[in-house]
């Protein structure tokens, strides 16, 4: 693959200057029954930040993080390394992992009635994670249980501890989920695609709870969503996923208001609007290449109106800051053709949605 | 709303009776009530709202495969035959139902190609020579090659699959369409593949459509008019464009609010608070005012009618009754 060198510089350059990463993944590759669904990820999550990783079904963003605690089957093959705080966690003890995962890390899920016991009242299930990660008991568990149902703002708190999952909907089990991730005072919550079981209104409400949680207790956030307005609202570092390898990443404001990869640009012209004139839907052509049949240049090639010869050849480059990103926190782009300089425009980019961002690249976004 | 369309409905209700418990009472849940609507030809009707507003229920209503307890359903100026017979039968051919799950939707044990030909033999479409050629032109139609009629629905992507049904669904050429979350199982670049494909099959065989979604940016790419639905009633409808541009009914507001853009914000997002109560125990009056930022007393009595703005759209809200901008601005 590629050499020590390189890698190592890939993975500085993602970490701004004088930071250690919370949680550092480096050319993290995993393989199921030989199949790869991950193909050298190299990710930094930093203490107390919002980062969010988006792509489609099967690019690998569940994975990622999956695999990072254990989370696998023992079919997955798992390579790289994956350190939190400094300590390795690929192929930690059993020991090392279960005080990491619920206590230091957290992780919610898309469906929270599934993750949650059916036949246990919800209460005594957030008891049970504070006995486990922070040696609570009796009423002093009972009684920090009632705070985090409150902080998670599910109403009557007192009462609803002794409800059991199918008497709460499915906004309120997420709350529980929340709560019960907060039980271990986590410095790292995961959440992967938290909202996409839920209607509208109540996705608005549970964005709203993550990013008062995270405000509130400084722990950092990797929420994985397929949504980009999803990662909008909540993020403010953006990694994008096609195909088992993260392919674009930057700070929300940088990626939204002038994404560099064909594929990310072409996400963003793939989504209807909610204001303006309507057009034409510019859709991304063809469909994710398989994973045993992967092409050999880059994955997005097939799909990419800029391919030239050398996409479909060679293996993509890096990861690596865009060229003029001198910034602390750079634009890294894994394409060949990105530049940020003297992009041609894409195919499938239409006249009034490039016109949109350089309107919003000239007037930096006011987002909440 | 009425007269001229291809389906019209005109002040349908629909109630469930639930049991809270074995020996309970039963409740109604009026999981439809009092909603006319009218689709023309080569037009699309948006419905849009939460789970449990009745959206899916109106249109099962609309083809007839529900009755409604109150109000009537004209298809092509003549009421809806009842469920199951003949008359009701010969009309299935020129209405079709599209599912958000193309999986389910499909026999996995059949090839594409025999299940998009179930239609032409049912209704006896054609001679059977003709219709090998049907099908191989119905899957071009849908953007599939024909070659690939003879796989499994495992064999094909989701988004080839939501095709096939598709192509199976316009086997009899139907004058009516009604797609149920017909790309909320699909990643983003395919719904914009097969929500173009709609355009396309619309703009080529005049189909007039129900699109039943939750997805408001969706529902405004592909709609000609939106409704809104909270509890089984229309809160606002009309214009998509201006809908969505300027709600006026404090729950589309908050609505329109929620949804994620990828991007900077154009408006401050409005969070509701609670949920919507379940259809059992609907409130009084206005079904929206628990929620409601902006009710008044008169909502927790009065049920508002739609009222037509000066606009063209119809929205249902006291506040907005008594003055359109005020109901605005207290939002």
């Amino acid at each position: 693959m590629r050499d020590a060198g390189l890698l190592d510089l890939a993975a500085s350059s993602l970490t701004p200057p004088g930071a250690t990463p919370l949680l550092a993944i480096q050319d993290l590759t995993v393989a199921f029954d030989g199949v790869p669904a991950l193909r050298g990820v190299d990710l930094a999550i930093h203490a107390g930040e919002a980062h969010g990783l988006v792509g489609e079904s099967g690019c690998g963003k569940s994975v990622t993080l999956l695999a990072a605690l254990g989370l696998l089957p023992p079919t997955a093959t798992v390579r790289g390394s994956v350190r939190l705080d400094g300590q390795e966690l690929l192929g930690a003890p059993q020991a090392v992992l279960d005080g990491v995962r619920g206590g230091r890390v957290a992780m919610i899920f898309q469906d929270p009635a599934s993750a949650l016991n059916p036949v246990h009242r919800v209460g005594a299930q957030v008891v049970e994670a504070l006995r486990l990660h922070r040696g609570l008991d009796g009423t002093a568990a009972r009684a920090e249980a009632r705070r985090l149902f409150d902080l998670v703002g599910i109403p009557d708190p007192t009462r609803r501890l002794d409800a059991y999952p199918h008497e709460l909907s499915g906004g309120q089990n997420q709350r529980v989920m929340i709560a019960m991730a907060l039980a271990g005072e986590p410095d790292l919550l995961i959440a992967d695609e938290p909202t996409t079981a839920l209607d509208a209104t109540i996705q608005a409400q549970i964005l709203d709870l993550l990013r008062k949680v995270q405000r509130e207790t400084g722990m950092a956030l990797v929420l994985i969503s397929h949504d980009l307005g999803v990662i909008a609202d909540v993020c403010a570092r953006v990694a994008v996923m096609y195909a088992g390898r993260i392919v674009e990443q930057a700070t929300a404001e940088a990626l939204f208001a002038n994404p560099l990869h064909p594929y990310t640009r072409g996400l963003m012209s793939a989504l209807p609007d909610m204001d303006g004139p309507r057009r034409r839907l510019a859709a991304i052509e063809g469909a994710v290449p398989e994973p045993w049949a992967m092409p050999a240049g880059c994955a997005f090639a097939p799909r990419c109106g800029l391919a030239v010869d050398a996409c479909r050849a060679d293996p993509p480059p890096a990861l690596l800051p865009a060229a003029g990103a001198y910034r602390p926190d750079p634009h890294h782009v894994a394409c060949l053709r990105a530049d940020p300089d003297h992009h041609v425009e894409p195919r499938w980019h239409t006249a009034s949605r490039s016109a949109a961002m350089t309107r919003s690249r000239v007037q930096p976004s006011a987002r909440a | 709303m009425s007269g001229g369309g291809l389906l019209e409905l005109d002040r349908v209700a629909r109630i469930y009776t639930a049991r809270r418990s074995l020996f309970g009472a039963a409740d109604p849940v009026r999981a439809v009530d009092c909603v006319s609507l009218s689709v023309p030809a080569s037009r699309t009707l948006g419905i849009v709202g939460e789970s449990g507003c009745g959206k899916s229920t109106l249109g099962r209503i609309a083809l007839g495969l529900e009755r409604p307890d109150a109000g009537s359903v004209t298809f092509d100026g003549a009421l809806m035959p009842k469920l199951g017979t003949p008359a009701w039968r010969r009309l299935r051919a020129r209405m079709q139902l599209v599912f958000q799950d193309p999986l389910g939707a499909l026999d996995p044990r059949l090839p594409i190609a025999t299940q998009v030909a179930e239609p032409l033999d049912i209704h006896r479409i054609g001679t059977r020579a003709d219709r090998a050629d049907r099908v191989a032109d119905l899957l071009r139609a849908v953007g599939l090659r024909p070659d690939q009629g003879t796989r499994y629905p495992h064999e094909l992507s989701g988004g080839q699959r939501q095709r096939a049904v598709l192509a199976r669904a316009l086997a009899t050429d139907p004058a009516l369409l009604v797609a149920d979350e017909p790309i909320s199982a699909l990643d983003v670049s395919i719904q914009a593949q097969v929500v173009n494909m709609l355009a396309d099959l619309q703009a080529a065989r005049g189909i007039a459509m129900l699109f039943i979604s939750h997805d408001l940016k969706v529902v405004r790419q592909v709609s000609h008019h939106v409704a809104v639905m909270y509890l089984g009633r229309i809160m606002e409808q009309g214009d998509p464009d201006a809908i969505f541009r300027d709600p006026i009914h404090p729950y589309t507001q908050a609505l329109v609010s929620a949804v994620p853009v990828a991007g900077p914000r154009r408006r401050p997002r409005i969070v509701l608070s609670g949920e919507p109560p379940n259809p059992a125990r609907r409130p009084s009056g206005c079904p929206f005012h628990p929620r409601c930022p902006v009710a008044v007393s008169d909502c927790q009595v009065i049920v508002p009618e739609l009222q037509t703005m000066p606009d063209g759209r119809q929205v249902a809200c006291l506040r907005a009754a008594i003055s359109p901008s005020a109901a605005r601005i207290a939002a």
